[in-house]
Formats: C-alpha cells, sequence, structure tokens
C-alpha cells in the first residue's frame, strides 16, 4: 500500500480502541471501528448520521402531531404533557388520545420497514414486499369472510384476517418449495395465488350487501383511527422481539444477498436462514395488519428511501425501520390533518407508494438509456 | 504422487433428486496440489465440486474432509476450512470492493464480533494477494469482468480457508484475463492452497494443473499428472476428438491441437488457390 492511500485510509477510520491499527482497510467510506470488551463491530459513518438525522425528524413530527387537531397545543405543552408536567385536559389530549396514535404510527412503520427490508433482500428485488408472498390478498380475503359469512365481530375479524394471510403465505412458500425456496419461484407463487385470491376478493364483496362492502372496504384501507394504548402495547412488544429476531437474521441475511451458493459456501445454513427471514417478515407484517389493518405500500418504499439516503451496499434494517416510522408518521398526519376530509392511512401511503413506483420506474429507465 | 489427501470422495453416489450424475464416485484431492477436473459438457466435473463443497449431500457413501465425514460439520467450520468460488455470484447494489470481501469473513464473525482485527488484517492481506488494493474503495459494479472476478476471489481468500474450490473460473473472461487469473491460481497454490478447479480448456488445465481428473459419465477415467493424463488416445476417449499432442514450446506441458476433420499430418486449411477471390 503507498503512503498515500494509507494515510487517506487512516483519515477514514474513527476508531475506538486503544492501540494503534496495524493495517486499515479503505471502504470508500468513512466507517466507525469499534472493539471494545467482547464486541467488535464496523458501521458506516453515514448510515449513523442518517439514523441519527431520520430519528430526529421522526421526534419533530411527532411533537407537530401531538400538537395538531381541533385544539391546538403549543410545542411547549406537549413536552411537558410527555414528561409529566401537565394534568387535566393538555394531559389527557396528549397522552391518552393522540400519543397511542403517534406511537402506533412510529412502530407499525418501523416494523412494516424492516419487513419489506426482508422481503427486498431474500427476493433480490427492489419491487418485493410482504405482498409478494400473498399475505395482503391472503389477510383481506379472511377479513371478507367474516364479515360476510360469519358476520363476526372487529377480533374475529382480525383473527380471520391473520388466518387467511398467515395461510396464504405458507401456501405460497409450499408451492414455490423444491430443494429449498428460491426467490424467482417464491415471486411467480406469489402472483399467482395474489391474483387468485383477488378475484376471489372482489366476487365477495360484489356479493355482499352495502353497509358489508362500506365496513370491508373501511378495514382494507388500513387505518390508525381507534387504536388504542393496549394495542398499541400488544403490537409494540411483538414487534420489538421479531426486530430482534431480524437483527440476529441480519448478517446470514446479507451473505444470502451474494447467492446461494457463495452464501452456503461460507457457513450459512441457507434454507433455515431463508425460512426464518420469510416468518420475521410475515409476522411483522401481521402484527401491524391485526391492530390498524393492511397498510400498504411503506414495506415496499421505505428500504429502498434508506438505502438512498445511507448507500450502503445491499439492504440494512436500522435505517428502514427508520423511514418507515417517518412516511407512516407522515402519512398519518396528512391522511388527518391535511387532507379535506380523514381518510384512512392507508389512503395516504398508496398515493405515496404509486409516486414513488413512478419515480423508481423513470430514474431506472433513464439510467438505463 | 502425494498420497496425503485431507479431502476425498468415498463410493459417493451424488445428484439432484432422483437423477443420479456420478454412482460409486471415489476420488481424493491431493493436499497442496492444483488439481483441474476437465471432461465434457454434463460430465458430472460440477456436481462433483458441489459434492467437496458440501453443497450436495451424497445419497450413498461420503465426502471426508480431514477424516469425518463433511456434513457431521457445522457448516461454520466447514467454511473455515474449504471455501467455493461459484460459477455465479451477486453482487449487492452499491456495494464496494473493500466491503464485498469483508463479506468473506462470515465463518469467523459472530454477533458480537464483527469486525475484529484479525478479519481487517485478513481482508486487506486477501486484497494484497489478487492486487486488488487499490480498488477497495471502488464500486463492484464499476469494474471489469476481470478485476471483478479476482474480488470474488479476494472474498473466498478472506475466508482463509486452506481448500479452495473454483468452480470455471475462467468462463465469462477474455483469453489474457483468464491466464492472468490461472497465474493467480498459480502463486496462491504455491503459497500453500489447495486448489480444486473446473475448467474448459485441456492446455490451460495441463499448463497450470498439477494434478487433472478426467471425468465422463459422472466417473473419473484417469486422474494423474498432465504428462500422465493428457495423450491423444485418452482425449478421444473422453472428448470424443481426435487430436495430436504435443509439447507446449513455452512450458513444456502437454497441449492439444485437435485435427479436426483433417487427416493427422495434412492441414485441414484450405490450400492457396482454394482461397483465391
Amino acid at each position: 500500500m503507498s503512503a498515500g492511500a494509507s494515510s487517506r485510509s487512516r483519515l477514514a477510520h474513527t476508531h475506538l480502541t486503544g492501540a494503534a491499527p496495524a493495517e486499515r482497510v479503505d471502504f470508500g467510506r468513512r466507517v466507525l471501528v469499534l472493539r471494545r470488551w467482547k464486541v467488535a463491530v464496523r458501521v458506516e459513518w453515514r448510515s449513523v448520521t442518517v439514523c441519527a438525522g431520520l430519528a430526529l425528524a421522526v421526534a419533530c413530527m411527532a411533537v407537530l402531531a401531538l400538537m395538531t387537531g381541533s385544539y391546538q397545543l403549543s410545542p411547549g405543552q406537549v413536552v411537558s404533557a410527555l414528561t409529566g408536567g401537565e394534568t387535566g385536559l393538555v394531559h389527557d389530549v396528549v397522552v391518552e388520545w393522540r400519543l397511542p396514535r403517534v406511537a402506533a404510527a412510529v412502530v407499525f412503520g418501523a416494523a412494516l420497514g424492516v419487513s419489506g427490508a426482508v422481503f427486498q433482500s431474500i427476493l433480490r428485488n427492489p419491487l418485493a414486499d410482504p405482498s409478494v408472498i400473498g399475505f395482503s390478498q391472503g389477510s383481506y380475503t379472511g377479513a371478507l369472510i367474516v364479515i360476510l359469512v360469519v358476520n363476526g365481530t372487529y377480533q374475529q375479524l382480525v383473527g380471520g384476517a391473520l388466518l387467511g394471510g398467515m395461510a396464504t403465505a405458507v401456501a405460497v412458500y409450499a408451492l414455490a418449495y423444491r430443494r429449498g425456496v428460491q426467490g424467482f419461484r417464491l415471486i411467480i407463487a406469489g402472483i399467482g395465488v395474489s391474483a387468485m385470491l383477488g378475484s376471489l376478493n372482489t366476487w365477495l364483496i360484489l356479493k355482499a350487501d352495502l353497509d358489508q362492502a362500506m365496513s370491508a372496504a373501511a378495514w382494507g384501507a388500513g387505518s390508525l383511527n381507534g387504536v388504542a394504548w393496549n394495542q398499541v402495547i400488544i403490537g409494540g412488544v411483538c414487534i420489538a422481539a421479531l426486530l430482534l429476531v431480524a437483527g440476529m437474521l441480519s448478517r446470514p441475511m446479507r451473505q444470502l444477498e451474494l447467492g446461494d451458493e457463495a452464501a452456503a459456501s461460507q457457513g450459512v445454513r441457507v434454507s433455515p436462514a431463508r425460512l426464518g427471514l420469510v416468518v420475521v417478515g410475515v409476522a411483522l407484517t401481521a402484527t401491524v395488519t391485526a391492530a390498524s389493518g393492511p397498510i400498504a405500500f411503506i414495506s415496499l418504499v421505505a428500504p429502498q428511501i434508506a438505502r438512498r439516503l445511507a448507500r450502503t451496499g445491499g439492504i440494512t434494517f436500522a435505517p428502514a425501520a427508520f423511514v418507515g416510522a417517518l412516511l407512516c408518521l407522515a402519512a398519518d398526519y396528512i391522511a388527518q390533518h391535511v387532507a379535506p376530509t380523514p381518510l384512512p392511512v392507508g389512503i395516504i401511503t398508496v398515493m405515496l407508494g404509486g409516486g414513488y413506483l413512478g419515480w423508481l420506474l423513470f430514474t431506472e429507465a433513464r439510467r438505463r438509456l | 504422487m502425494n498420497t496425503h489427501t485431507r479431502l476425498h470422495v468415498q463410493s459417493a453416489t451424488i445428484g439432484y433428486d432422483r437423477r443420479v450424475i456420478s454412482r460409486d464416485l471415489s476420488v481424493a484431492i491431493p493436499d497442496e496440489s492444483f488439481t483441474v477436473i476437465v471432461g465434457p459438457n454434463a460430465c458430472g466435473k460440477s456436481t462433483l465440486l458441489r459434492g467437496l463443497s458440501r453443497l450436495l449431500k451424497p445419497s450413498t457413501g461420503q465426502v471426508v474432509l480431514d477424516g469425518a465425514d463433511i456434513h457431521s460439520f457445522k457448516t461454520k467450520e466447514v467454511a473455515r476450512r474449504v471455501g467455493l468460488l461459484p460459477q455465479t455470484s451477486i453482487a449487492p447494489d452499491g456495494i464496494t470492493v473493500a466491503d464485498l470481501v469483508a463479506r468473506g469473513r462470515y465463518p469467523h464473525q459472530g454477533f458480537m464480533r464483527q469486525w475484529t482485527e484479525a478479519d481487517e488484517q485478513a481482508v486487506a492481506r486477501a486484497m494484497d494477494q489478487t492486487t486488488v488494493s487499490d480498488l477497495s474503495s471502488r464500486l463492484v459494479d464499476e469494474l471489469s469482468g476481470g478485476q471483478r472476478q479476482r474480488v470474488w476471489v479476494a472474498m473466498a481468500l478472506a475466508q482463509h480457508a486452506d481448500i479452495l474450490l473454483l468452480d470455471e473460473p475462467t468462463t465469462f473472461l477474455d483469453i489474457a484475463h483468464q491466464i492472468e487469473l490461472l497465474e493467480l491460481f498459480s502463486d496462491l497454490n504455491r503459497a500453500g492452497h489447495t486448489l480444486v478447479a473446473v475448467l474448459h480448456d485441456l492446455n490451460q488445465a495441463a499448463r497450470y494443473g498439477s494434478h487433472l481428473i478426467a471425468m465422463k459419465d459422472g466417473q473419473v477415467v484417469a486422474e494423474g499428472t498432465p504428462d500422465q493424463v493428457v495423450n491423444a488416445e485418452l482425449v478421444e476417449e473422453v472428448f470424443g476428438l481426435r487430436c495430436l499432442v504435443v509439447s507446449d514450446p513455452v512450458a513444456g506441458t502437454p497441449q492439444v491441437v485437435p485435427l479436426g476433420r483433417g487427416e493427422p499430418g495434412r492441414s485441414s486449411r484450405p490450400t492457396g488457390t482454394e482461397v483465391e477471390t
């Protein structure tokens, strides 16, 4: 290594270790290396700063959402309510009425972002999301059957949606299975099954009377209306556990991006790792669906926006989670306060997703020319 | 011949699902050799390599690594001893060379220990050996085919496995880059690596390999040094190609000259009068 190159690479590293490093690798990006105690990790500076910036944006957006409503509050009132400095009406408005919804948007958005990252990584496709495996259509079918056939309660509807989504995901996975599951087979099986369920859903809605069709449509749009603390807490605990598992699977996932043979030869147990990732990805989306109905497109958009912001090689979870949280929060704010009449958040995310798709196609097409 | 072997196949049946490729196959990889597997298309070369790398499990018999069934090891333990350069690999979007080479350290890492001093040294050394250090900050997508293949070799080297399996490593390269890569493999072999490569070009196999395994219909037809293996009868038997074997004027290794439709001793090219236009 030449003197120039080594001095440059030394500049490009920040080491939190005591000893002078023997040899430095130039990653072309500023990296932060932490080697203390039993820990030895390397992260890119840009990822750290992007995540910190996104976290700050989420916090600001949350405060804005907590301020806004028919009873307007100042940022000071919101902060003091959050830190326990307020009682009475201000406390009730912030902590009891608005905070559950804001917390739900953040937690569910993060879950959707990571869920999308999982599917885009294992399918090596920027247009992949949990709907690829049929979960969305399947859960809608489940919900419709509960509404139309059983005429069930909301709890039954949630149960039906989860059952439908899970059953569809298992069916797609089984159809795609042949000596392990290849991404391409999964996509083909998912498209086929989703198309069939889509027509079944249309038929079910056509058979329904107006009231039933309306309530089915309302659920199907996905909304954070009426999300209460107990849903946020139960959902949050599930999501936290799933994110932990996702974090543990993130290293095998990154190896799988190199191709199955390369990953296997480097010591990844390919089939169990991929199955675990599919289960975590579906479970994250299922948790959100159970609490709020399907919120479309965040899982599709968040990982790609995150990758472009953080400029990481391949897919990484943390930026995708923060982008997902910010998008969901912003979409819910728009749905509640900016739209002329309050809308379900799912409508706004679908519009965002459509714009994103157009932009992606546009830039990809321009790059190929 | 070197009789020591850390990796060998013991009367194994290897194939996919119900399609058997090799039945009762036994073959040993001599330690510190540059073994080259040759044979016509669909003769089971790559299948053998997949068996040796643990990607395929034999339905009967076994692949033995360091005295034990390769499938009795933990996957990461095998990966620390046997590396593989697959025929096709995928570079994730936007990944830099150093980042990709660092992925080769996976079998040495854990959840808490993802980038130790040893990892850093191994990556730096692997890039140095493959002369891609100067490219380390570049995006893999921007590299030429030859550079990219050297980066994949660096990733396999960073894995620190003594035995390296190479599945048609030169296939997508032009002739100059093929030779460059084969010279690199020669250097690695001299530095102590045991290499097993599947190659299509017999002349390259004879020139760079120290031990050749010729396969046909899933069976080993001949093995030994290039001088022992490469002769006109064997080439005709294995490839169905009539040829002349001459001595490579540079390296002195056997070189195959196809006869084509011409007779031995007579040029098959059109004569001067026939090419007039």
